[in-house]
């Protein structure tokens, strides 16, 4: 691993650990919550917030798309708990709807407005431009303590990080209220959690780590991040500690493997490309949850009554 | 449990003695979208009894619960706890909602359940200490669980997740216990313990309210009886109150005649 792995390699393998670690954390209780798809609404409702900066700043650079992206998901997360709760509808029938029909304004925003230059900004939306991120000024592990080469870092990485570290210290404080409102919500209104705010702060969280790791990593990773490593972690233990500890290794694994398979896998088999990183990292955290799922020790739904 | 008494058996006698209610509700109202749930119910438990809230499916058992709590919102009422208003009182209770109204695959283990009772005193950040364990593993002593206590919780049977709710609500050391059906679905040893678990919270002077189904063990477990159906039918002793009337009233034509008249020699 030498100077060409620290300047190509190196700062896309972190942010895709860092996104996938984002992701996973809260994906534990939305899959626990039976609101594993509020991902995959999330990362929909990313394009009418892409197409919307796009009209209003006529740029397609990072900050506008990205606030963009922010605010869509944002007002997406409070449109889904205002359709729960005043309607009165299940979790997953709420965000159908908020998801398709703001999936749906947004092509039709798309239509309507001279968008060829975000056509192009949806597809990156998808499949992110990991491998673009790369630390030009770095001429080896040296570079790292190097100032000047130090500042030439890619935004994304310590956008990325900083996202991931505030969503493990928010699970850690929070933990308890997590646990309990996961658990029992009426129980825990009854011993002062306000169980509603801690639901909406869960979905604004996921968003955040949707919308910081979509921009660099696409929107594929994030779905597959939110649902896949939880997923598997929930087969492989009947605790929830130790639940989070699986999730957080299986991310970091499908990042690492899914990227070097992506970028050298090709290459090993003959082939002079290389495939997208982002689809290579999903895929690895597909089938490490089908590997649990035959394999887990924890794979049946309920493990068997105790006679009484 | 010595020490309990020693710190709030004055105070509960006084209480019983000023005839102080544990629970006061009045003029409550709950609807569920169109529907109204609940209408002008008005109720007083008396500090120290055991009540049972009696009514037919529908009735509105389950809601009047929530809404005394606060876990469903009510569209007008007053609740009053202990003579003050329910936030400033809300430690003082317990409440062990239905069995089934949770996902018993969640990963946890039996002990961790009890522990969640005990959120008041632990906070966000306050470490789990010995002690802490030592106070949910004699909850699980209680209801006859001890040896689960390391158990996941969907190993359980329905009988021992009721008695792993009652734990819970147990380590909240509370003053009044609200019980939505903690008999439904549980076996023959399990009624028996939860009851002889409820009967010595009564011992120590606390305050029971169970939703209830089985009409014929309503005159041995409980003291009062509050029916509704909607709106509220009777609410007093079970002496007094326990009566083919009032049956008849709650729940119409559905409960044949021949029926009452064995719950009233069981009196």
């Amino acid at each position: 691993m030498g100077p060409e792995f620290v300047q190509l390699s190196l700062t896309p393998l972190l942010i895709a650990i860092f996104a996938a670690v984002a992701c996973a954390l809260p994906g534990n209780f939305l899959i626990l919550r039976r609101q594993a798809l509020v991902g995959d609404a999330i990362s929909h409702v990313v394009l009418p917030g892409i197409v919307v900066a796009f009209i209003l700043t006529g740029t397609v650079s990072t900050g506008p798309i990205f606030l963009g992206a922010a605010a869509a998901a944002i007002a997406a997360a409070i449109l889904i708990e205002i359709v729960k709760r005043a309607g009165n509808v299940e979790p997953g029938a709420a965000m159908g709807v908020v998801f398709s029909s703001l999936f749906a304004a947004g092509v039709l925003l798309l239509e309507q407005s001279d968008t060829s230059g975000v056509h192009l900004d949806v597809e990156h939306a998808l499949y992110g431009n990991l491998e673009s991120l790369i630390w030009l000024a770095a001429d080896g592990w040296h570079s790292l303590l190097d100032p000047e080469a130090l500042a030439d870092l890619p935004p994304e990485l310590f956008r990325m990080m900083g996202v991931a570290l505030a969503i493990a210290i928010l699970t850690a404080i929070f933990w308890r209220p997590l646990k309990i409102s996961t658990f029992d919500e009426g129980f825990a209104r009854t011993v002062g959690i306000p169980a509603a705010i801690v639901s909406f702060a869960l979905v604004i969280v996921s968003a955040m780590a949707a919308v910081a790791a979509f921009d660099a990593v696409g929107s594929i990773i994030v779905i597959a991040m939110l649902i896949c490593p939880p997923a598997a972690a929930r087969l492989m233990t009947n605790r929830l500690e130790i639940q989070i500890l699986w999730s957080i290794l299986f991310a970091v694994v499908s990042a690492v493997v899914g990227y070097v398979l992506g970028g050298y896998g090709p290459l090993w088999l003959g082939s002079e490309y290389s495939v997208s990183a982002a689809g290579m990292i999903a895929t690895i955290s597909g089938l490490i949850l089908a590997l649990t799922c035959f394999v887990g020790p924890y794979r049946k739904r309920i493990g068997e009554p105790m006679a009484s | 449990m010595e020490q309990r008494a020693l710190e709030h058996g004055y105070g509960v006698e006084e209480r019983l003695q000023s005839g102080e209610c544990a629970l006061e509700v009045s003029g409550l109202t709950v609807t569920y979208g169109e529907k109204p749930a609940l209408v002008g119910v008005a109720a007083q438990i008396p500090s120290g009894s055991m009540t049972a809230i009696i009514g037919p499916n529908g009735a509105g058992k389950s809601t009047l619960l929530k809404a005394a709590l606060g876990v469903v919102p009510k569209s007008s009422g007053t609740v009053r706890v202990f003579g003050e208003a329910l936030s400033r009182q809300m430690h003082r209770l317990a409440y062990v909602p239905q069995r089934a109204s949770v996902d018993w695959d969640f990963p946890t283990r039996v002990i961790d359940v009890v522990l969640m009772g005990m959120y008041r005193e632990l906070g966000l950040l306050r470490p789990v200490r010995r002690w802490h364990r030592e106070k949910a593993l004699a909850c699980l002593q209680r209801v006859d669980m001890a040896d689960f206590a390391s158990r996941q919780i969907g190993q359980l049977s329905g009988g021992q997740q009721q008695r792993v709710f009652l734990a819970r609500a147990l380590a909240q050391s509370a003053d009044l216990y609200l019980l939505d059906e903690p008999f439904a679905g549980v076996d023959a040893a399990t009624e028996r313990a939860i009851i002889d678990v409820l009967k010595s919270l009564q011992a120590e002077r606390r305050t029971v309210v169970c939703v209830h189904h089985d009409l014929t063990t309503v005159p041995d477990y409980f003291d009062r009886v509050l029916f509704i159906n909607v709106r509220k039918v009777a609410e007093g002793s079970i002496a007094t109150t326990f009566t083919a009337e009032n049956l008849q009233k709650t729940y119409g034509g559905r409960l044949a005649t021949t029926h009452i008249d064995q719950l009233r020699t069981a009196v």
